[in-house]
């Protein structure tokens, strides 16, 4: 090391600072982002469950006509989910080997509509949507009929298609 | 002994040489305004008992999907737990007020202006966040309405341009309301939100030392950004209080006040009831949000159905946008609220706006009453006949949930109770075979037989005593 040039030389001397200045910011940044690029990754990183069918009933259960409340579990329920694992949804037949299921969640802002059978209409308690059974809008603020869930026949079990929460 | 220890400490860590100068930097001689200015510590003071009692919860508190429910029913189960819950509720109601009537006065008296304009913004700051605490907390009450809250929360995201359905499942914390949504708020509530408030709420301190609390404003005493520093300086040698204990005293004794009014209102009334479990698959849930939120709920609700996609999103940003414009375009001039009549404006019609939304939101007039029962023989005035036939398909046909006969039933739809008085039986018919925008049509969804007796049991609804009635 040599002490006198670099008292001589305040270039180097300033050059030296703006270096290590630069080298500072640069890896503390890097620093900064290899620990958050994981961590904001993490918690952005949705959960893309495969799709499942799941049963919900047998056929025979099922009166025609009928509307019915089923519920299924989750596509990757989380072992602490609990009882919130579970999907509720409306089944109606309409025929022998046919049926709709309704999504309970409204179309206007995801509350859960009851089916008032003596009315056969769908109602929701938040801001009075009122769906036919066919799951189109009678009144109120929802924009579209309420979201189906496919629906198969495997032998004589009743099987609805698992899907993400309709969000508009 | 006691004094040696202090002097080794201080001597180490310069401790006086800081903490002094804090508590003895001069305040202006408040005089009759004086007790205006105990807000701002008491929402301070309120978010030291929310970090306490909230530490107090979260120790027992689970945040799973699965179990927060029965942690909740164990922590309101013990006598002590019961209490402290109802101090972090009453305590969050307490902030929202406190730190709303802050804002108030800070903007009545212009104190947001040249030099305190970044205090007003980190104060808006510390506003939005504390609304962020208000809607995660009331969800961390994982009940049913906790777990539709969050259903609803996600739709509303939805709404947002391009980016809404990434929103409403990053809220979600995946394709639906489960396991993973709850922790989700759990730590946005416990560690991210108050980390910001916490950053934010020490420059907000910083600023009111560094530019010192604003003198009571005086008419004609306009703010000049030229001169205002010296002037404030001078001020402050002439005049200038030590803030302890001068100042610091009315703080105390409010915030004292405060404090002693919440543990009280938890003692006596206790923390929010817990709802049903929050299973998905009890569909009777009727989720509603705490108080503060009402208005926003209720105000969706009434605008005109076009523009309640827009006015979800824009609504807080515009407001948002003109709380933060506020300081610059305002920046200098009279800061007496009496030479700035319209801030009373202001501050009146958001107060008006806020009770009034938040009244019709606790009514929901637009809320079907599902609860409602069958109409009793008292009121429908026949047990047998096509009229107590009416009356039962009135209730069967859910036209009860939105219609009030007599006192019963819901208020979404017209007052039935003198139904027959005003309409015929051929104009009720048209109008149960129609429909409304915010009725649903009949038509080909009730017999004829069933339509007949109801359009007795409707048609009977006359002021008139039923025996002076012609009979049909």
């Amino acid at each position: 090391m040599n002490d006198g040039s670099t008292a001589k030389c305040q270039a180097c001397e300033q050059s030296r600072r703006r270096f290590f200045s630069r080298l500072s910011i640069y890896l503390g940044s890097l620093a900064a982002a290899i620990v958050a690029i994981p961590s904001i990754g993490f918690l952005l990183g949705l959960r893309r469950p495969t799709k499942v069918w799941r049963l919900v009933g047998h056929v025979q259960d099922f009166e025609i006509g009928s509307t019915t409340q089923v519920s299924f579990e989750d596509p990757s329920p989380l072992p602490w989910s609990g009882v919130t694992a579970q999907t509720a949804a409306w089944l109606r037949r309409i025929g022998e080997n046919e049926f709709i299921a309704f999504s309970v969640d409204c179309t206007h802002l995801g509350c859960p509509v009851r089916w008032l059978s003596g009315a056969n209409l769908f109602m929701c308690p938040c801001h009075g949507g009122v769906f036919y059974a066919d799951g189109s809008v009678a009144s109120g603020p929802p924009p579209r009929p309420l979201f189906q869930y496919p629906v198969r026949i495997e032998t004589d079990e009743v099987q609805i298609f698992t899907s993400p929460l309709p969000i508009a | 002994m006691w004094k040696r220890a202090w002097e080794w400490f201080d001597d180490l860590t310069g401790t006086s040489k800081w903490l002094l100068p804090v508590l003895r930097h001069p305040v202006p001689h408040a005089k009759k305004s004086a007790w205006f200015y105990v807000l701002g510590s008491a929402t301070l003071f309120v978010f030291i008992l929310q970090i306490v009692t909230g530490i107090s919860l979260a120790s027992s508190y689970v945040p799973a999907s699965g179990e927060a429910y029965h942690s909740l029913l164990f922590i309101s189960g013990t006598e002590l737990g019961r209490i402290v819950r109802g101090i972090h509720y009453f305590g969050a109601s307490a902030m929202i007020i406190l730190i709303g009537v802050h804002a108030v006065r800070v903007y009545l008296m212009g104190s947001y202006k040249y030099p305190r304009q970044v205090n007003w913004l980190t104060g808006v700051g510390l506003l939005v966040l504390t609304l962020l605490m208000a809607f995660t907390g009331q969800l961390l009450r994982w009940d049913q309405t906790g777990f539709w809250t969050a259903v609803v929360a996600a739709e509303q995201a939805g709404k947002t341009p391009f980016i809404g359905n990434w929103l409403g499942h990053f809220i979600l914390a995946g394709d639906t309301a489960g396991g993973a949504t709850l922790s989700r708020f759990f730590a946005a509530h416990v560690f991210f939100i108050p980390a910001l408030i916490f950053g934010l709420l020490g420059f907000h301190l910083y600023l009111v030392i560094h530019n010192g609390i604003s003198e009571p404003p005086k008419v004609g005493r306009p703010v000049d950004p030229k001169t205002y520093r010296r002037w404030y300086g001078d001020l402050l040698t002439r005049e200038g209080r030590p803030f302890w204990p001068d100042a610091a005293w009315r703080d105390v004794v409010f915030g004292f006040l405060v404090v002693v009014t919440i543990v009280v209102l938890a003692v006596v009334v206790g923390p929010a009831p817990l709802g049903k479990p929050p299973d998905p698959t009890i569909i009777g849930a009727s989720p509603r949000p705490d108080w503060y939120f009402l208005w926003y709920y209720a105000l969706l609700t009434v605008v005109p159905r076009w523009s309640e996609n827009y006015l979800i999103i824009l609504g807080p940003l515009i407001f948002g946008l003109l709380l933060i414009f506020l300081p610059f375009v305002a920046s200098k001039g009279e800061r007496s609220p009496l030479r700035r009549p319209w801030s009373f404006v202001i501050v009146a019609t958001i107060i008006v706006f806020i009770a009034y939304y938040g009244h019709l939101g606790h009514l929901a007039p637009w809320s079907p009453r599902l609860e409602a029962a069958p109409l009793p023989s008292t009121v429908v005035e026949a047990t047998t006949g096509p009229v107590a036939e009416g009356a039962r398909i009135f209730y069967d046909k859910g036209c009860e949930y939105c219609h009030t006969v007599a006192g019963y039933g819901g208020i979404r739809g017209p007052d039935l109770t003198y139904v027959g008085d005003r309409l015929n039986a051929d104009q009720i018919k048209t109008r149960i075979f129609s429909g409304a925008t915010n009725m649903p049509s009949y038509n080909g969804n009730i017999t004829d037989q069933q339509l007949a007796s109801l359009l007795a049991f409707l048609e009977s609804r006359q002021r008139r005593p039923i025996e002076e009635r012609a009979r049909p």
